[in-house]
């Protein structure tokens, strides 16, 4: 808004910003090698845990079986049992997993914490993967598998990643049905000895718990968890290859699915805070030029969005938008027009203060709950890290400069080193795309 | 011998209300744990107070609130609130719609500008309206039209079950009605429903409660009193027969269905309520829950199950009439029917035996786990707080409900079971087109 546009009302000011605090920590290495990491919020009664265990390289159909049936029973328990003894403490353990580690994760009144690790620690070391319960979980998971298949939102994803890693592990991340079908209990026992064990695996408990205590609850419940098995390292993953846009064939559809790859660095890499910056002008929050572009003013979509995505083996940038199918070729024309401006001229002052604003608010919000500190300490512990991180991170926010921003975005951001994914009716948005770019179509497939 | 009961805790957040002159209700909850404030306004109104013709008007207003205001130029608002570190949204529920902001604490005085500056008028063009119906036609097409079991159940059993418009209609709204919309159905809908009568402000977090206090009455002091409109009765009878429809979802691979029976009132019947709120728990939540053990493991007959009150998912933001609910997919080829029988065999069951030694005790103290979790997040407690405010006067009873639910007994939930009955139900089915 210009000077002489002084409004009846103007805009409060900022009160000082309050520095980032640390909560209170504590951190064990039990002798079975597990890491334990207790970090104080005492808000609600509750505790939040997340037990990240590396799982590189695990066959894709089993580690997802794996997931699905590791709380369906153990020597002394059956599954109902397990969820209703975790239940009485007001707890619950869920299970997922993707190529870089298996999680369990969960939450409960802090009074039950005891009993939670308890059971956690019956589930880690004496699953049984009874024959019955893997039979229904098999179903189940085909079941979940082909409704995935049938989202856009999935496929689009599907497409992407095929393109993005070619041959690396990270490239098919959802299993075919027959490839569960033919996974047998025995398969997943050995695949728990193999791989469900405690080395390299980081525990966190966040809540209403003194620290130190938390850790001797945790070293009690989880010292005699114990494997001979094995990790496997993850080669690095590829750089991004352009090349044609990959149209992938969905016909009827009445939106398009249009997903970007960048090039991007891990979170300790000296360009990552003001990568993540000029991400954030670009579409990574709501007041990006491309949010305020192909929504606020042409209305083509509800909810684009960048972001700039973790994995041990690699970070990429990830752009994605649902579009009318009428005008899907006007809208990768506008996402090209808006990261070839952000590639080659230098954000305004202003811009670049909103957006850091935003980032270190942001930081401040992230940790303001029991799960959000526990999600945030267990990713962080994921690739090394700890909260202390937080901090040099903040810093780095704070110090980037207009021309760091502008020089990441001329090496991240540029058109020229996007790959691009549109699913799609081919039909009807192939033309206004081989306008603007070559491309290549294929059929959908899941 | 009973099982081993876990207690269940309480959060003690204070609460300060007041009013201000023009009729703005206010409820201010401090809590200094962290550098961080949740704002939330709520508006006393939303599907169902659509006019016919106008379906999806209520959230298609909430987008243009964030379209500019009195002293607010477009897109202002989310640079003032993002360019602050906070993060801000809108939601339209059937009896009221929100608009808040997450932000550092010391930004309270900005997020309170904004919010006043609205309250007074946000800026109604044809541009800004024609963007927005693009923008919400794409909202729809994502999350209805170009996906599998889009808008199921919460839009297609509404019709099923309800008979008058206010409460059976399509809330995101058809595409003919939403591009007929102009710029006087706002204006009108702004002066009726917007009105600082009919609204809450609350604010949670890091706040001094005397500072706050001064800072709401600066701001939203001299926004032009006007008065909450009547709310109409929304009132149907229960239904005295079973209802039954079903469609064909062409992207759908599996079959799915969803049943709704009418509960008590929420608001003035809570304690006949509260034991269909812990019901739906007891039937469904997680693998040791009645139904999920019966139907999902035992018999394989589905895939997938849920339950709840309230057409959206939350039971303490509602108002008469609405229902418990269940859904479920099927496996391929999966037969709905045996699936209701078995919700009823399952109903007669619990209605006639009561829950077994401890199923109720520890379906409560994972419910307050529940409760404390959604707490713990600053803008969690101001949404719900303004939204019980404003439909119970309230604010405090948030405090309570973990113990509340807590103090269901066996004999309430039997009860509450019994009432299910199929001459009560209405069912949708989604047919697969989808199947490959």
């Amino acid at each position: 808004m210009s000077v002489a546009d002084v409004s009846p009302r103007a805009l409060p000011p900022l009160g000082p910003n309050r520095r980032l605090k640390l909560p209170k920590q504590a951190e064990r290495r039990l002798g079975n090698g597990l890491t334990v990491i207790a970090v104080r919020r005492p808000a609600v009664p509750l505790v939040e845990l997340r037990l990240w265990m590396p799982t590189g390289r695990t066959h894709l159909a089993r580690g997802a079986m794996l997931a699905q049936t590791m709380l369906s029973g153990t020597q002394s328990m059956t599954s109902v049992q397990i969820a209703a003894e975790l239940q009485a403490v007001g707890g619950g353990l869920s299970a997922g997993i993707d190529p870089d580690r298996l999680m369990l994760s969960g939450a409960g009144l802090v009074t039950g914490l005891d009993r939670m690790l308890e059971i956690l620690a019956d589930v880690l070391t004496g699953a049984t993967y009874p024959g019955q319960e893997v039979g229904t979980e098999r179903d189940r998971l085909v079941d979940r598998i082909q409704v995935a298949q049938s989202q856009p939102a999935h496929l689009a994803r599907t497409a992407l990643l095929r393109r993005v890693y070619g041959k690396h592990p990270y490239a098919v991340q959802t299993p075919e049905p027959e490839q569960v079908r033919a996974v047998r209990p025995a398969a997943l026992r050995r695949l728990h000895a193999e791989r469900v064990h405690p080395a390299d695996a980081v525990l966190v408990l966040v809540g209403d718990v003194q620290p130190e205590r938390a850790l001797d609850a945790a070293e009690k419940a989880l010292a005699a968890w114990n494997g001979a098995g094995h990790t496997a390292e993850l080669p690095p993953a590829p750089p991004l290859e352009p090349g044609p846009l990959l149209l992938v064939d969905r016909p009827g559809s009445v939106q398009s699915s249009l997903r970007i790859a960048l090039p991007a660095v891990p979170r300790t890499h000296p360009d990552h805070a003001a990568l993540q910056l000029a991400n954030l002008l670009f579409g990574g929050y709501f007041s990006s030029r491309w949010v305020e572009n192909i929504r606020e003013d042409k209305g083509y979509t509800y909810g684009p969005h960048s972001l700039v995505e973790h994995s041990v083996a690699g970070s990429v940038l990830v752009a994605g938008a649902e579009v009318a199918t009428e005008v899907t070729g006007p809208a990768l024309l506008e996402t090209t027009y808006e990261l070839g401006r952000l590639a080659t001229l230098p954000p305004k002052p202003d811009e670049l203060e909103q957006a850091r604003q935003y980032a270190l608010g942001t930081l401040q919000l992230g940790m303001s709950t029991q799960a959000g500190l526990a999600s945030l300490t267990s990713a962080y512990a994921g690739s090394g890290l700890r909260l202390e991180f937080l901090a040099e991170h903040a810093a780095r926010l704070a110090k980037a400069t207009v021309d760091d921003v502008a020089e990441v975005a001329q090496r991240y951001l540029a058109p020229a080193r996007a790959v691009t994914v549109v699913l799609g009716d081919a039909e009807r948005v192939a033309p206004a795309l081989s306008a603007l770019a070559p491309v290549r179509t294929e059929p959908v497939r899941p | 011998m009973a099982a081993r009961r876990s207690r269940i805790p309480a959060t003690k957040y204070p609460v300060e209300r007041f009013t201000l002159d023009n009729g703005l209700r206010v409820v201010l909850t401090p809590d200094r744990s962290a550098p961080v404030i949740g704002v939330a306004v709520v508006y006393d109104v939303g599907i169902r107070s659509e006019p016919e013709g106008r379906t999806g008007f209520a959230h298609l207003f909430e987008h243009l609130m964030f379209q500019g205001s009195e002293n607010l130029e477009k897109l202002a608002h989310f640079r003032h609130v993002q360019g602050a570190g906070g993060t801000f949204n809108g939601s339209t529920h059937h009896d009221y719609t929100d608009y808040y902001e997450t932000l550092p604490s010391n930004a309270l005085e900005r997020a309170l500008f904004l919010e006043a500056d609205r309250m007074r008028g946000p800026r109604l063009t044809e541009e800004n309206l024609r963007n927005q119906v693009d923008v919400v036609k794409e909202e729809i097409r994502v999350n209805v039209l170009n996906r599998p079991y889009g808008g199921f159940p919460w839009l297609t059993l509404p019709p099923v079950m309800f008979d008058t418009f206010p409460n059976a209609h399509d809330g995101y709204g058809s595409f003919d009605d939403l591009e007929s919309a102009t710029v006087d159905d706002a204006a009108d809908f702004f002066r009726r429903y917007y009105a600082s009568g009919n609204a809450v402000l609350a604010i949670s977090g890091d706040v001094d409660v005397a500072e706050a206090t001064a800072l709401v009455q600066r701001h939203f002091g001299d926004v032009p009193a006007r008065p909450a409109p009547d709310r109409p009765d929304f009132a149907e009878p229960d239904l005295t027969a079973e209802r039954r429809s079903s469609y064909t979802d062409a992207l759908a691979p599996l079959p799915a269905v969803a049943s709704a029976w009418r509960v008590p009132d929420p608001i003035t019947d809570f304690a006949g309520y509260l034991p269909y709120v812990v019901l739906a728990e007891v039937l469904t939540d997680g693998d040791a829950s009645r139904l999920v053990e019966r139907l999902v493991q035992r018999d394989r007959a589905v895939t997938s199950l849920g339950g709840y009150v309230g057409f959206m998912g939350d039971p303490f933001d509602v108002r008469d009439p609405t229902a418990l609910l269940l859904q479920a997919h099927l496996p391929p080829g999966g037969d709905v029917d045996k699936v209701l029988r078995t919700v009823d065999e399952e109903l007669d069951r619990l209605a006639t035996d009561g829950p077994t030694d401890g199923e109720l005790a520890r379906t409560q103290a994972r419910m307050a786990t529940h409760l404390l979790r959604d707490t713990d997040a600053v803008l969690g407690r101001a949404l719900r707080m303004a939204v019980l405010e404003q439909q119970r006067g309230e604010p405090g009873l948030l405090n309570d409900l973990p113990r509340l639910v807590g103090e269901v007994t066996d004999e309430q939930v039997r009860a509450a079971a019994a009432t299910l009955r199929p001459e009560r139900r209405a069912s949708i089915e989604v047919v697969p087109g989808g199947a490959r």
